[in-house]
């Protein structure tokens, strides 16, 4: 029966999605508030067709019915309960499936926060995130039906592709992600219902702030999480690779976070809307692009992609996107009101932000270029490369450092006009902050310019940070009398926009410390050690004591049992795996990974011999990793703090 | 719109297509620097003197009866094949868990003078049998030829 009512659901959240995006576009075009209800209660039977849809895949998971052809593909009697559910993402289909429950939940979120709020622009938006539903749907009930009946099923299926089912990580980091991207539509839906409408109030540009907020926050979260994850997972010590699946997520991050920072232009000075439309514009279309890129398998081989039927109309339909908004951006940018305010000296904030925008923006070309470089050189020479990782750490390097010295420089420098002798008093502190960590750092024996560079900029950006989130602080306690902490927290919780924005800055500062560090001062080797005996390295002292052999249903592992010793006095015991997995022919490692404020210690398992008698390791050291998630969270305390509701103040903010 | 904003934003453009054209310049004058190229031995021994000192992904089959493992010094030495041509690697890491004579591998590395390729990074192919990694989710989709191990 799941077959046909799984189809069933996802037809009928078809149907709702496409009723919804005409009488939205109607609405928008007519005001008529019957046709903007149509829209919302279509966006909430959207929302539910879909969720039915996506319970009923859980049901066919659990209960392990392989007429269910997604079930088929993924599933097996073997898995652990947690993966099996989890498994609805980890192939095409049910991705697809999860995506477009995402998108739907998204939908029925602004229909039932909108539904009094901004009636010239939120039909425009709903009817065009519902537009862009149509595609997903479309795909769900079509080509990626995950619910096609198997018609001869078996009594097992191979079960969920095992590196997806090695990792706890794997649960939380690809929904995480997927709302980052899904949640770039409704941005993308504001933004065009400013184009539509003509108008792009300081409410409106306010409001899709806040809805780029959310999505942002989210992709940030997602993408450390999968930095975390390849980093406790691949077994080769890294977190990052540039490989295109990475760059895919990363883009529409470093374009949403220019618009994060352009809309306060907009807000502030009326500056830069048709540029700040181009931003959410350009991070939707990347979400697609990485939704392509990830999901087609172009990156297997040019060739291997139109195998999949998804590739082709996927790239169809971005090249519509990206057309569609092309047009719509060269018709309707003129409509929107000129700035009233003229843009003063040089020397402003909004002249950083400018600056912030530029370097975003070429970043996301540079990570773009690389990225599609050897698709468009197969297609047209017919060669395999890839481009490697120097090409992208030496152009990132230069402009994260350019981006760090502005993330000091711009809160630093006023809105307007400054004067010199603010800017003093302002950057004298951090600059030397700046210098006395390149000073000391020199001292005390850190050679490498890079990492001087970025622990003084850093220095320099953490210094101005702390001072703009305690100033006001400062001087409220100073005019009020009040002590410290209480004016203190009173200014964060007023002004809890900003505090947030620094407090994920200085989220921004612990991750390119750590990113710095971890990389510059890396150490690994490779060594193979006898049982019962030691080796060394970077103050490790590493005892082989032996190997097990431990059985699961679904899989087996080999255990390789170690003693550690840092600098002679006793770590712990570091048991890294290789598990090998039912129906597959490879074995995949669990790493240990031993972290500490100052290093980790990570250890993967290369092999072990037939006797168990000689373990072969890879051993990776690795100054300050920890700061990076430490980092990330701190960046999703500050993104909570800046994007908390507050109604009472919303107009007054 | 007075010439003065007209002249403004002549300026402006002008700065932002300098700008741009010199990233563009920097970006692709690195790229061609940093490729990797993706050859089977046949491709590797036709490139000659090209092939030393590149990045390449040799791709090829473990040819029996030439695998050498040291494990003291951690040295790895074989012959990978694609029938028609045969290329020694010398590889500085211990032989993966799967790894054995006759199954495909991928090395990364670069050729050297004396005809060895050097390589530091040597992936398994994942047998014919696993077929999931083409629709696998995200990051992971880097591992889905071949297998680091």
């Amino acid at each position: 029966m799941i077959p046909e009512l799984g189809r069933a659901a996802v037809l009928i959240g078809l149907a709702a999605c496409s009723i919804g995006a005409v009488t939205g576009m109607w609405a928008g075009k007519t005001g008529r508030a019957d046709a903007w209800n149509w829209t919302r209660y279509a966006a909430f039977v959207f929302a539910g067709a879909i969720a039915v849809a996506v319970g009923l895949m859980q049901a066919a998971l659990i209960g392990h019915d392989y007429s269910v052809k997604y079930v088929a593909e993924v599933g097996s009697n073997e898995t652990p309960l947690t993966f099996t559910i989890v498994s609805l993402w980890s192939s095409l289909d049910g991705s697809i499936l999860l995506w477009a429950l995402i998108l739907a939940l998204w939908a029925a979120a602004f229909a039932w926060k909108m539904k009094d709020e901004h009636p010239e622009h939120a039909p425009w938006a709903l009817g065009t995130i519902l537009t862009i539903g149509i595609f997903f749907t479309f795909l769900v009930s079509g080509i990626a039906n995950p619910f096609e009946r198997v018609p001869n099923p078996l009594e097992n299926g191979p079960g969920p592709n095992p590196l997806l089912q090695n990792h706890i990580l794997m649960i939380i980091h690809p929904p995480t992600l997927y709302l980052g991207y899904v949640g770039m539509t409704a941005p993308f839906g504001m933004a065009c219902a400013a184009l539509f409408s003509g108008n792009m109030s300081t409410a409106w540009a306010r409001a899709i702030r806040r809805w780029m907020l959310v999505p942002w926050t989210c992709l940030t979260v997602g993408i450390i999480l999968g930095g975390w994850w390849s980093y406790e997972v691949l077994g080769w010590g890294g977190y990052w690779a540039w490989d295109p699946v990475e760059n895919a997520s990363f883009m529409p991050w470093l374009t949403a976070t220019a618009f994060i920072h352009s809309s306060m232009v907009m807000e502030r000075k009326e500056h830069l809307k048709g540029w700040s439309i181009t931003l959410v514009m350009a991070s939707f279309l990347l979400t697609l692009l990485g939704t392509f890129m990830t999901r087609s398998g172009v990156f297997n081989s040019v060739h291997s992609f139109t195998q999949s039927p998804i590739g082709p109309v996927f790239l169809g339909f971005l090249g519509v996107c990206l057309v569609a908004c092309v047009i719509l951006l060269a018709a309707r940018i003129d409509s929107l009101s000129p700035p009233t305010k003229k843009l003063e000296g040089p020397w402003s904030r909004e002249v950083a932000f400018l600056g912030n925008n530029l370097l975003f923006t070429a970043f996301t070309f540079t990570v773009l270029l690389g990225t599609v470089y050897p698709l468009l050189n197969e297609v047209m020479t017919d060669v395999q490369i890839s481009v490697g990782e120097p090409y992208f750490n030496r152009m990132s390097v230069p402009i994260c450092l350019g981006i760090l010295f502005l993330m000091g420089v711009g809160p630093a420098l006023p809105w307007g006009r400054t004067e010199p002798g603010v800017l003093m008093q302002r950057l004298g502190v951090p600059t030397a902050t700046a210098l006395a960590i390149a000073i000391g750092g020199y001292a005390a024996g850190i050679r490498e310019p890079l990492a001087l560079m970025t622990f003084s900029l850093s220095g320099f950006a953490g210094a101005v940070t702390l001072r703009e989130l305690t100033e006001p602080g400062r001087q409220r306690a100073q005019a009020l009398g009040e002590p410290l902490p209480k004016a203190l927290i009173h200014t964060w919780k007023t002004g809890h926009r900003r505090a947030g924005g620094y407090i994920v800055h200085l989220g921004v500062v612990f991750i390119a410390v750590a990113i710095a560090a971890s990389s510059v001062y890396r150490s690994e080797a490779e060594m193979t050690i006898r049982e019962g005996s030691t080796k060394s390295f970077m103050g490790y002292d590493i005892t082989y004591t032996g190997t097990e052999r431990l059985d699961e249903p679904h899989r087996w592992s080999r255990v390789a049992r170690f003693d550690i010793q840092k600098n002679g006095s006793p770590l712990g015991q570091a048991e890294p795996r290789l598990n090998h997995y039912k129906k597959m022919n490879q074995a995949i490692g669990t790493p240990t990974v031993m972290s500490g404020l100052d290093e980790d210690l990570y250890l993967s398992l290369v092999q072990v011999d037939t006797e168990g008698k000689m373990a072969s390791l890879s051993i990776v050291v690795e100054p300050l990793v920890w700061w990076l998630w430490f980092g990330g969270g701190v960046m999703l305390l500050g993104s909570i703090i800046s994007g908390w509701p507050t109604r009472r103040r919303k107009d007054a903010a | 719109m007075s010439s003065d904003t007209k002249k403004r934003r002549l300026f402006l453009v002008g700065a932002l297509s300098i700008a741009a054209a010199g990233l563009g310049f920097v970006a692709f004058g690195n790229i061609g620097e940093n490729l990797v190229y993706y050859w089977d031995p046949t491709q590797l021994v036709a490139a000659g003197d090209k092939s030393v000192g590149a990045t390449i992904r040799l791709g090829g089959v473990v040819k029996e009866g030439t695998m050498n493992w040291n494990p003291d010094a951690s040295e790895l030495e074989f012959v990978v094949s694609d029938g028609i041509a045969e290329v020694q690697v010398h590889c500085t890491s211990a032989p993966p868990q799967m790894f054995r004579e006759g199954i495909g591998v991928v090395v990364e590395g670069t050729m050297t003078k004396a005809d060895v390729f050097e390589s530091n990074r040597l992936m398994v192919k994942h047998s014919n049998e696993y077929k999931a990694p083409e629709e696998g989710a995200t990051v992971e989709d880097l591992y889905k030829t071949v297998e680091a191990l």
